[in-house]
């Protein structure tokens, strides 16, 4: 063997200093390619081949129908008011979550007694599990609950929250923004702790006001984190499930039947798996689009950002 | 990214995705179905009792059966049962018998069920003709049963006395009218506060339990061969005007968004099978009678689960024939101390009442017994999930103090009809 070796001619080494780099680099990304692989893209194949095909779910049997599935979005008379649905929670609820966030964030950025426990009562929520939380708030937002209990103690006659469309559309956000406006007020406050001392200092020599300050210097310097909330919000906002089934099972009406949950119902009670994939792979387009647009948007807007 | 590495990429991708699928598909290639049978059947139940009278019945079946190592009962929770079995079916992993309830017109439908009636009737003492006709034609397709319906139960009118006292008032319960217990229930609300009459489960979502009231108007859901919607009916107008006044105008039944629960001792009626008994804690005095009469005179309801084989089964031989064991009508008679029978020679008030610890005899004939025979069950129809959506988000908008009612059930008739004609 090491004569053959010896003897033989001198080939280019195939273990070249870089193919070995790059193999270890594969290696250590490996795992995560592999969550990525079972997780992410073998679904997501399985999604677009389940939306060209009717399989009923009883018998396994799968036929294959093409684009019936996606011409079915054109006739579905539901879906424009589910879209509808989808657009005014998911705006209500990035619009509300992130200027309460950084409005708790701004007045908690101080140096005052008890700062931390204000801190933490605004972050507890995010802990709590979603179903418990919004079972909680089921309980509460009823006719006869909790919260038209106290609106009664100031006189106030309260609405039927659940059972009106727009005042369900307003519990719904109201829910999720009170249980998750904490995790953005937390990434609000380490930004606004990051921004230089010495700016705001030149900005009160130079006479300017509070608002001038907060638009001129605070906004700008502490925009990186504003489009990471933003893009976050948003994805959040496109997949909550959970409040929407607990609170009103997407009613009255469909006043609050948002989009993945009409894809739940499709699938998975109504067995239309197609047509259901089909919704899926609309809101994956979706969430897809609106991030590629943020992403875009970011050179015009978020500050030192190359 | 280079474009050897891109191609790296892709390759890795598609490995990984290949082992994947190879490790989830690798798991049940082994079975056979020459080694003995372990069987699974899906229930709603996670009752202790009635989970240890099933395995009990399942020991006793295997000491003579050396062909079954294993009965499992797998304990589904209620509110997702449907979808969880139809996940469980459409991922290839059935059990291989199953509870159902309003799924069974679609798993017979699809044929996802195995026939049963001649596997009853050639097993020695089953005695086939016990079964009553009434509780087996909703599991059963041009004369053939695809379920045993193992469990009957009345809906019945349960009187919370206490609270009637309370407030006054007096009702005759053998000429009982919905108009008075309408009357009574709305006293006992400006009187008390509590609520008057629940239909339980209802909680202005589950439209299909007030068919414990319409079929007193002689409404019905949809024409008897299920082929056309009839929510549109004078008949079904009138009934929801009725639900409609107790609801806003009245008061005699609590409006939506508000919940009381009648064993908590929050209402003086309610409409509730006979099932439900068992959630009395004796902390009021109670009763417990046939549902009132409404304009078309007396009527019964009926809710009613089945156990059937699904045909995906891999032992369907072996399930098919613990289910007749299970069935036959010494376990049927144990079994029927948790679940009213469908068998004849079961169905006496004095033998419900033997087993039963909340009900006597006489309540179980008059609730039971003598409504079996002409109940109607609950609106069922193949896509159940879909049918129960589509009118659940139309009918949402009855439920409004200034609601138009026959254009909310026509409204409810647009919706459905289209699944109705599939």
């Amino acid at each position: 063997m090491t004569r053959t070796r010896a003897a033989g001619p001198a080939g280019p080494v195939f273990w070249t200093s870089r193919r070995r780099d790059v193999l270890t680099g594969y290696l250590f990304i490996l795992p995560q390619l592999v969550g990525v692989a079972v997780f992410v893209l073998l679904p997501v194949g399985m999604a677009i081949w389940y939306s060209v095909n009717d399989w009923n779910v009883f018998t396994g049997k799968q036929t294959f129908v093409g684009g019936e599935h996606y011409a079915a979005l054109a006739d579905d008379p539901q879906l424009p008011k589910v879209l509808l649905a989808t657009l005014l929670f998911s705006g209500g609820v990035v619009i509300v979550n992130i200027s309460l966030g950084l409005l708790i964030a701004v007045l908690l950025n101080r140096r005052f007694r008890g700062v931390t426990v204000f801190r933490t009562l605004f972050f507890s929520p995010v802990v709590v599990s979603v179903v418990a939380w919004t079972l909680v708030w089921g309980f509460l937002l009823q006719d006869n609950g909790g919260i038209n209990g106290l609106l009664g103690t100031i006189g106030i006659d309260g609405p039927n929250w659940l059972q009106k469309g727009d005042t369900a559309m307003v519990s719904v956000i109201l829910t999720q923004v009170v249980r998750s406006v904490g995790i953005n007020m937390v990434l609000f406050l380490a930004a606004l702790q990051g921004v230089p001392r010495e700016l705001y200092e030149a900005a009160r020599i130079d006479g300017a006001n509070s608002r001038t300050v907060f638009t001129r210097i605070t906004l700008p310097m502490i925009s990186p984190t504003v489009l990471l909330t933003a893009i976050v919000t948003v994805a959040g906002a496109l997949q909550s499930f959970a409040q929407i089934a607990v609170l009103t099972g997407g009613g009255p009406g469909l006043s609050t039947t948002v989009l993945v949950y009409y894809v739940f119902q499709q699938a998975f009670e109504f067995n239309d798996i197609g047509y259901g994939s089909t919704l899926a792979l609309m809101l994956l387009s979706f969430v897809m689009l609106l991030t590629l647009l943020q992403w875009q948007l970011r050179r015009k807007w978020v500050f030192y950002e190359d | 990214m280079t474009r050897t590495g891109s191609r790296k990429v892709l390759s890795a991708v598609a490995l990984t995705t290949v082992l994947a699928l190879s490790a989830a598909c690798g798991g049940s290639a082994a079975e056979t179905s020459d080694k003995p049978a372990a069987l699974r059947m899906t229930v709603w139940t996670s009752d202790k009792d009635q989970l240890k009278l099933f395995d009990s019945i399942a020991a006793a079946y295997r000491a003579d059966h050396p062909d079954v190592s294993k009965i499992t009962f797998e304990s589904l929770p209620f509110a997702d049962y449907n979808t969880t079995l139809t996940t469980q079916i459409a991922g290839g992993n059935a059990p291989d018998l199953a509870w159902m309830g309003d799924l069974s017109r679609d798993l017979i439908a699809s044929d996802a069920l195995l026939g049963l009636t001649d596997r009853f009737k050639a097993t020695p003492g089953w005695k086939y003709d016990d079964l009553l006709g009434s509780v087996t034609s909703e599991f059963s397709h041009d004369g053939t049963l695809y379920a045993y319906p193992f469990s009957n139960s009345p809906f019945a009118l349960y009187v919370n006395t206490d609270l009637l006292a309370k407030a006054g008032q007096k009702i005759d319960p053998a000429n009982l009218t919905w108009d008075q217990v309408a009357a009574a229930g709305a006293a006992v609300h400006a009187k008390t506060g509590k609520a008057g009459f629940v239909v339980r489960d209802f909680d202005y979502k589950a439209w299909n339990t007030l068919a414990t009231v319409w079929t007193g108007w002689g409404a019905s859901a949809w024409s008897a061969d299920g082929k056309t919607c009839t929510f549109d009916s004078p008949e079904m107008q009138q009934a929801f005007t009725f639900l409609h006044d107790a609801a806003f105008k009245t008061q005699a039944m609590p409006g939506p968004g508000t919940t009381a629960d009648f064993f908590a001792g929050d209402a003086a009626f309610t409409v509730a099978q006979v099932s439900r008994a068992s959630l009395l804690t004796g902390s009021f005095k109670f009763g417990l009678y046939p549902l009132p009469s409404g304009p078309k005179g007396k009527y019964s309801v009926l809710g009613q689960a089945g156990m059937g084989v699904l045909a995906s089964s891999k032992h369907p031989k072996q399930a098919a024939d613990f289910l007749a064991y299970l069935t036959n009508p010494e376990n049927a008679a144990k079994l029927a101390q948790y679940f009213p029978p469908p068998r004849k020679s079961l169905l006496t008030g004095d033998k419900l009442a033997a087993n039963n610890k909340v009900l006597n005899a006489e309540q179980l004939q008059d609730a039971v017994v003598d409504q079996l025979p002409d109940a109607v069950t609950l609106p069922n129809h193949t896509s159940p999930a879909e049918i129960a959506q589509k009118g659940k988000t139309a009918l949402d908008a009855m439920w409004r103090a200034d609601a138009d009612i026959p254009a909310v059930l026509r409204s409810v008739c647009a919706a459905i009809d289209p699944i109705l004609a599939k």
